[in-house]
């Protein structure tokens, strides 16, 4: 009888327990996980859509398929959903779900009830946050300065309230990290023994808890601005519209670590992989994760060198953003160093941990330009910038995000993707992410100012290039799309250890049993032992 | 000239485009030893079988010093570089002459000490320092002269400043980099260049169209001091009734009640006309001066500001 029981047990964790409630209702994080997963394609898909709206409206100056206001909300939906809905919880929430407890050797995350509410917390957020659509729309940007915020359409109230829904949900989860890396760490697991996607889920975890609550507040006092006038951010009451900027980056800044710490730990877990030797400077790797993290707090002024902002202050905050760019360099050097005498296989992950060293360099470098004040001076608020920080959100976080998907892929769906369509979604990705955004650095010293419906004729060349551009990375995301379908529906068996890691999510079986382990494995050496 | 800069009008473009360049140089060459070398492991260690064995090496204290502290280095070195430049950027020279820009959705108004005003025209002369006082009428715009190297955020409620010395005769594009709603890529902007005789005698045109130049700001803000009953309690001639004499005042640092001091700068006084008692100078009560709040708009503010500076 008893192995009746166990038999059950031991079944994969996509069969154990059937039917659409029982995915609702899953408290496994494995499932969690995936729910992410299937809910920021669907963002990632929307937010697409978008991306080609604009540039298919900048393809020539003067209105091409839409008018201003059409645009500058597409612009506004743009970047909110690709940062709040997609980029932020893209590795930790999927992928991070998945993996963290696998890879400390526990049997779920510390508290799965929770877990499964920052899920559903997360989905009412983003349900708020798209209704604004049916209203008035929004057209702030992202970033909802004020004192425009305030004035304009009163979509913006919605729209703030989900992202503030959501930042509730990041904290919840970033909770619930924290506290499994503490507490459910296998027998020998020690904190220098965990893979670095751990130390990196973790800094970000951290991030997560101390930042967003920032985010929250300033969000909720633009709401209570807009609807009572309290008169903090509005000046002819008396506010300081440029309070809500400090505010806002003070939890931005760390955001956009939150939003590529991840991707590190990604991208460490597949060098490590495809060279097939240990990490070269694990300490190093996981030590700078927490100093980015601690540093990234105190660097938020650099968005604002031309607000008004005093001129020490810029000069300040010019100086410590240069020394995040150290921890940054380190993390480098040990990828490169780590394929140094390995065993490098380009298969379709690992050519995307390569297109990312190559990505997050260029936006890493560009970054320390635009930190060099005198340079910010001219180039904030430019194409330059926006090429600076796709150059690191895409070419970094979805770069890494989309290696991790052909990575763990095997181990969530126990089948295999075909590797040449795999490949080809990389160099179409890649091939058209840089010709979309390259050329921007180059509008951007021309001079040409972002967030711009319409632009002088002289730039047209480039814009069009860049649009161009676009075409290609949505040609490789579906040519990516179809191949993970192809995969599900038709991908040969995997084995337990396709690529031969080492971690522990490779012992246990493709898919993993509801509970992970049979039994919790006993740690003995660290994670990258490859003798 | 490149291609991939503006033209250089302004004294410190050269400096920036050098820093720029010199930047954009030190990346490449960083980024390509990092690079190459990645492609040379990637070729040079390829997989061969699949049990290759490969080296066990797990750190290098001497490799991972100095890839700490060549970074490190070169950034700080870069940073002091462009502390430097932002130095020469935003030192404005006595000698600059001043103008008042104000932004409104959407578009830029510029405003002349002798009282002539611009829309969407800013005329200054060649070789000769100019500083813009800026503010906002409604929501944040930022001024931006790529030929110039140099940008501004104008906010409402609030004086910032920006100065330039142009080299260059011309016609330059200025833009709105803050994004500001329907009409921002609309709220474009000529910047003029003139050698000092014509700027001169433009300057004493009258504005076509709009018939004769109106009084210039700091008419209007002396008008205001008699109006507003200023005068009942500040002197112009250095004695003191019941607030401080506006004699010499701009410029000054004044000495607070709370033994701090401050310098009595747009912001100040912008700050005293509305809420008099934020800071309040050694030697006088609080309490004295009613808060002018919602009593004066924003321009009658700026005209008093400019009346005060004139107070000598
Ligand atoms: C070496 C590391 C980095 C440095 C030194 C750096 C520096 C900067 C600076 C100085 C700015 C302000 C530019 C301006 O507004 O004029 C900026 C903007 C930005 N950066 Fe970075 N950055 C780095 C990495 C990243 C990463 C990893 C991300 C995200 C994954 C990121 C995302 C952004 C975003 C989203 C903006 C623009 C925000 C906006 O105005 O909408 N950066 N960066
Ligand atoms: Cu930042």
């Amino acid at each position: 009888m008893a192995h009746v029981a166990n038999a059950t047990h031991n079944e994969d964790y996509l069969h154990h327990g059937k039917g659409l409630w029982s995915w609702m209702t899953t408290l496994d994080h494995k499932r969690i996980g995936l729910m992410y997963f299937l809910s920021i394609l669907v963002f990632f898909f929307i937010g697409g859509i978008y991306a080609l709206l604009i540039r298919t409206e900048l393809i020539a100056p003067g209105s091409t398929i839409m008018g201003p206001d059409q645009y500058n909300k597409v612009m506004t939906y743009h970047g909110s959903i690709m940062v709040f809905m997609v980029i932020i919880p893209g590795i930790p929430a999927f992928l991070g779900n998945f993996l963290l407890p696998i890879m400390l050797g526990a049997k779920d995350v510390a508290f799965p009830r929770l877990n499964l509410a920052s899920y559903y917390v997360f989905m009412l957020g983003a349900f708020i946050s798209v209704t604004s659509l049916f209203t008035t729309g929004v057209d702030t940007g992202w970033t909802f300065y004020t004192p425009y915020s305030l004035q304009t359409k009163s979509g913006v109230i919605l729209m703030v309230a989900g992202a503030f829904t959501m930042g509730m949900s990041s904290i919840l989860t970033g909770l619930n990290f924290i506290v499994t890396v503490h507490r459910l760490r296998a027998p020998g697991m020690t904190m220098t023994r965990m893979p670095l996607m751990v130390w990196a889920l973790y800094s970000t975890a951290i991030l997560q808890v101390l930042a967003t609550p920032v985010l929250g507040i300033t969000l909720l006092l633009l709401i209570f601005e807009r609807l009572f006038g309290v008169g903090i951010f509005d000046s002819t009451l008396g506010g300081d519209p440029v309070l809500f900027q400090h505010f806002f980056w003070f939890y931005s800044h760390p955001a956009v670590y939150i939003m590529i710490l991840p991707a590190m730990g990604v991208i460490s877990e597949l060098i490590a992989t495809f060279s097939r030797k240990t990490i070269f400077g694990y300490t190093a790797i996981a030590y700078s994760s927490l100093a980015i993290a601690v540093l990234s707090f105190f660097v938020w002024g650099h968005h604002l060198f031309v607000s008004g902002q005093s001129e020490w202050a810029g000069i300040l905050f010019s100086f410590i953003t240069m020394l995040v760019g150290v921890p940054t360099a380190i993390k480098m050097f040990n990828w490169v160093a780590t394929m140094y005498r390995g065993s490098v296989k380009l298969d379709a992950p690992m050519l995307f941990a390569v297109g990312f060293m190559f990505l997050f360099l260029i936006g890493g470098l560009t970054g320390i330009m635009l930190a060099t004040i005198a340079l910010d001076v001219h180039l904030h608020d430019t194409y330059f910038v926006v090429a600076h920080f796709h150059y690191v959100m895409v070419g970094g976080t979805l770069m890494a995000f989309m290696g991790g998907i052909y990575y763990w892929f095997p181990k969530m769906f126990g089948k295999m993707v075909n590797e040449f369509p795999a490949k080809l979604s990389w160099f179409f990705i890649f091939l058209g992410f840089n010709v979309t955004f390259f050329p921007q650095f180059i509008l951007g010293s021309l001079g040409m100012p972002r967030r711009y419906f319409d632009y002088l004729p002289e730039f047209t060349a480039l814009n069009r290039i860049s649009t161009v551009g676009s075409y290609l990375i949505a040609t490789g995301f579906l040519i990516a799309l179809g191949t993970i379908i192809h995969g599900l529906i038709a991908g040969r068996k995997a084995t337990a250890n396709p690529w031969g890691g080492k971690t522990l999510e490779w012992t246990i079986a493709s898919p993993p049993i509801h509970d992970n382990f049979n039994k919790i494995p006993v740690i003995t050496a660290g994670p990258y032992e490859y003798r | 000239m490149r291609s991939f800069l503006p033209p250089q009008a302004s004294t410190f473009a050269g400096q920036w485009d050098l820093l720029y360049d010199s930047l954009l140089l030190v990346s490449f060459l960083g980024g390509a030893i990092l690079i190459v070398a990645m492609l040379y492991f990637i070729v040079k260690y390829r997989r061969r079988t699949d049990t290759d064995k490969t080296a066990y090496i797990s750190h290098n204290y001497y490799l991972e010093f100095l890839w700490t502290f060549i970074p490190l280095l070169v950034f700080l070195g870069v940073f002091a570089w462009g502390a430097y430049v932002y130095y020469l950027q935003r030192k404005v020279p006595e000698n600059a002459i001043e103008i008042g820009v104000t932004g409104w959705q959407w578009r830029w108004d510029f405003q002349y000490k002798s009282g002539k005003k611009t829309t969407n025209e800013l005329v200054v002369p060649i070789n000769t320092p100019v500083k813009l006082v800026m503010t906002s009428g409604d929501v944040i715009h930022s001024l931006f002269i790529p030929s110039f190297r140099t940008k501004q955020d104008a906010v409402p409620g609030m004086y910032t400043m920006l100065w330039f010395e142009a080299n260059q005769l011309g016609t330059f594009q200025i833009f709105c980099t803050e994004f500001c709603g329907l009409q921002h890529s609309n709220m474009l902007a000529k910047l003029k260049v003139l050698p000092q005789n014509e700027f001169n005698e433009w300057l004493s045109l009258s504005d076509s169209g709009q018939g004769k130049a109106g009084d210039s700001p700091a008419q209007r803000g002396s008008a205001l001091y008699q109006s507003k009953a200023c005068s009942a309690c500040h002197s112009l001639d250095g004695k003191t009734v019941i607030g401080p004499s506006f004699k010499e005042i701009f410029g000054k640092t004044e000495l607070l009640s709370d033994g701090s001091s401050a310098l009595v700068d747009e912001n100040y006084i912008r700050e005293s006309i509305l809420n008099p008692n934020a800071k309040v100078v050694k030697g006088f009560t609080p309490g004295q001066m009613p808060p002018f709040q919602g009593q004066l708009t924003d321009d009658e503010i700026t005209d008093l500001i400019e009346f005060i500076k004139t107070v000598k």
